[in-house]
């Protein structure tokens, strides 16, 4: 936070240059300097229990981030990714309720998400539709279905295990949720996959320049359908660690979820054109917006502020990714 | 996007100067904000949503008992009818802003009650204003409209007011789970005089309490069932939306329509005779005798508990005998909202 802080104007714009080269350094200085203000105006900020609470905040919007920032980064976008993660949530929730071993309700879940994602997957890479226009075509048939399954009503969840990610483990003196580890150990396997392995490289190939992927021989097609498939699987974690946050499963839960997760992909730097970006980035993104909402409201400020901050950073996000693109 | 002017490494280091330099703005003004409020008890609100009248008119009434009792109150709501995260992530952040006290209406009444006791465990006083939680003594006290009760004298007065008509009901519900949605749908049909699934019931849509949903759902029931005389309402904006539905379909003059909530344009759709009867609630004494309550357990440590009753009143300028009401008048002197 310091070497931050430190730095001259001078200085700063010279580093300009490797600032946008590396996606994820932006961001963080951004939350860095949030950080920095917020503790100035209230020491509260920093208690290790006040930023727990910002970590476990973070934990759904974080979790389906990751997804969403799979799919932005073959140029697509996911409008469905809060109904899929209800209709994790409901269908666990409702299993349970009526006697069904939890373990299995939720594992029928997660595939039931999964299955949403193959559908979405092969409309998009077998019929070649837009991806806005088939996550907005789910996006209103599970709203609908969630809707018929819950018959209007919400489930409250009592069960030990579907509740379990909300439970606390003392780290070093730092508590956390379980919920927390598991998103964390998420974005570590993901982040493995996209960058150290050929289907990462695959997916940077197709969200640069499918035609050039094509060519070059990779199964486009193939590769799409895997991308959203595996976020929509991740969406169905997302909805275990829903229900350990909050154990009830509401259909009307989550309804900004989609734009929430988009802000903080966008905020963590990666292009909504496809290609450029990555996952540190993203987690840094929904930190800001949670830091940000937190941070407001302990310095007594009205929190409509937050949604004019983050729009504003939106705006900066994409303005930058947009010069540095015309740069190469 | 290739019509955008290209940049150069001086444009893009603007770009993080001018940004740099808004925070630097932005953290000095929150930093003198926040130094004023040392040492201040704080009383937090926690409402469903910003948009909604009613709750913008607690909003406004906890700001004004707050600034009599030279408390801090900090407002916080969800983002859309049904938003328990938002809510529960609001409770964490006024645990750690150090509230003494938080008033919450809840959007689910089982969707908090974690967040909730973390509060209780760490001495903040919660009270439910609007929305009771199930169980109800998950929280401190509740200081709400008896909302069941609220929905017997809007079936009440429907059922008199029809006189020998045979009824055909239409239900045009809210948010379906809600608490105060399931009471008020109990309690008219209760006053009213019928049980769930009496065939006497046309159809009923869900509205979000929303006019152009109530619209919508009016406009589905009529073509459903042209024969609805009665319609129970969550609330007056649909209630609005049923009577422009019955109006496209020229049955204004024949149907009992009816409402609860007491907002100032509800009353003047009574007063107009639009609407034929709503019942009023007070949301600003809720949000007054939460904030009192609060300064009371900070000063003396004393802590409400139970259920407080609000209270409510049938408004109407047609009364019927037996039903106690209030003219259209006293409604707009009372009514919440513009």
């Amino acid at each position: 936070m310091n070497s931050a802080s430190a730095l001259s104007f001078g200085r700063m714009s010279k580093i300009a240059a490797r600032f946008v080269g590396t996606p994820s350094v932006g961001p963080l200085l951004v939350l860095l300097a949030f950080g920095l203000i917020f503790s100035l105006t209230n020491p509260r900020f920093l208690a290790t229990q006040n930023l727990s609470i910002i970590l476990q905040q973070t934990v759904i919007i974080g979790t389906l981030a990751i997804g969403q920032t799979l799919i932005i980064l073959t140029a697509g976008i996911d409008l469905a990714v809060g109904a899929i993660c209800v209709l994790g949530t409901i269908l666990a929730g409702k299993l349970a309720n009526s006697g069904y071993d939890p373990i299995a309700a939720m594992g029928l879940a997660v595939l039931a998400c999964s299955a949403a994602g193959v559908a979405a997957g092969s409309l998009i890479s077998g019929l070649r539709l837009p991806p806005f226009i088939v996550t907005l075509g789910i996006l209103g048939i599970i709203t609908a279905a969630l809707r018929l399954i819950s018959a209007g009503g919400a489930f409250p969840v009592t069960d030990e295990f579907l509740g379990w990610t909300g439970n606390t483990v003392r780290l070093n003196g730092f508590i956390v949720t379980y919920g927390v580890i598991i998103m964390l150990l998420l974005y570590g396997m993901v982040w493995f996959l996209l960058n150290q392995t050929q289907w990462g490289r695959h997916v940077y190939a197709v969200g640069n320049n499918p035609e050039a992927a094509r060519l070059v021989g990779i199964p486009v097609g193939r590769l799409l359908l895997s991308v959203y498939v595996l976020a929509a699987f991740i969406y169905g974690i997302a909805a275990w660690l829903a229900l350990g946050r909050i154990p009830n499963a509401d259909p009307n839960a989550l309804q900004t979820a989609n734009l929430d997760s988009i802000t903080a992909v966008v905020i963590g730097g990666t292009s909504l054109f496809g290609g450029r970006g990555g996952l540190i980035g993203t987690l840094i993104g929904a930190l800001i917006v949670g830091v940000l909402r937190n941070g407001l409201t302990l310095a007594g400020i009205d929190p409509l502020w937050q949604d004019l901050v983050t729009g504003i950073l939106v705006i900066v996000a994409v303005a930058l990714d947009q010069l540095t693109r015309g740069r190469r | 996007m290739s019509t955008l002017p290209m940049s150069t490494g001086t444009k893009s280091g603007t770009v993080v100067r001018s940004t740099v330099a808004g925070l630097v703005f932005f953290g000095t003004a929150f930093a003198v904000t926040a130094h004023a409020s040392a040492e201040e008890v704080i009383v937090g609100l926690v409402t469903k949503t910003e948009v909604n009248p009613f709750f913008v008119k607690m909003r406004q009434a906890a700001e004004e008992a707050a600034k009599a009792k030279g408390v801090k109150l900090i407002a916080r709501a969800g983002k859309f009818d049904g938003d328990n995260e938002g809510q529960v992530t609001a409770i964490e952040d006024l645990i750690s802003a150090g509230a003494k006290g938080i008033l919450v209406t809840p959007n689910n009444s089982t969707g908090m009650l974690g967040v909730i006791k973390k509060a209780r465990d760490a001495g903040v006083l919660v009270i439910a204003l609007d929305t009771a939680t199930e169980p109800a003594d998950a929280v401190d006290a509740t200081f709400a409209t008896d909302n069941f009760e609220a929905g017997v004298e809007q079936g009440a007065y429907a059922r008199k007011a029809l006189g020998d008509k045979k009824p055909v009901l239409a239900m045009l519900d809210g948010t379906p789970g809600g608490t105060v949605d399931t009471f008020r749908h109990n309690g008219y049909l209760k006053g009213f005089g019928l049980a769930e699934g009496d065939p006497a019931i046309a159809g009923s849509a869900i509205t979000n309490g929303a006019q152009d949903k109530g619209q919508v759902g009016m406009e589905n029931l009529l073509s459903k069932n042209g024969e609805i005389n009665a319609v129970y309402t969550i609330n007056e904006p649909a209630a609005a939306g049923a009577y422009a539905a019955l109006k496209s379909f020229g049955k204004e003059a024949d149907v009992m329509l009816t409402s609860i909530d007491g907002g100032c344009a509800g009353v003047r759709d009574v007063k107009a005779g639009k609407i034929a009867a709503t019942v009023m609630q007070f949301p600003y004494k809720m949000a007054a005798m939460g904030v009192d309550a609060v300064v009371d357990y900070a000063t003396n440590g004393k802590k409400p508990s139970g259920f407080v009753n609000t209270g409510s009143f049938l408004i109407t300028d047609k009364p019927v005998e037996g039903i106690d009401s209030k003219n259209t008048e006293w409604g707009l002197k009372n009514c919440w909202g513009d």
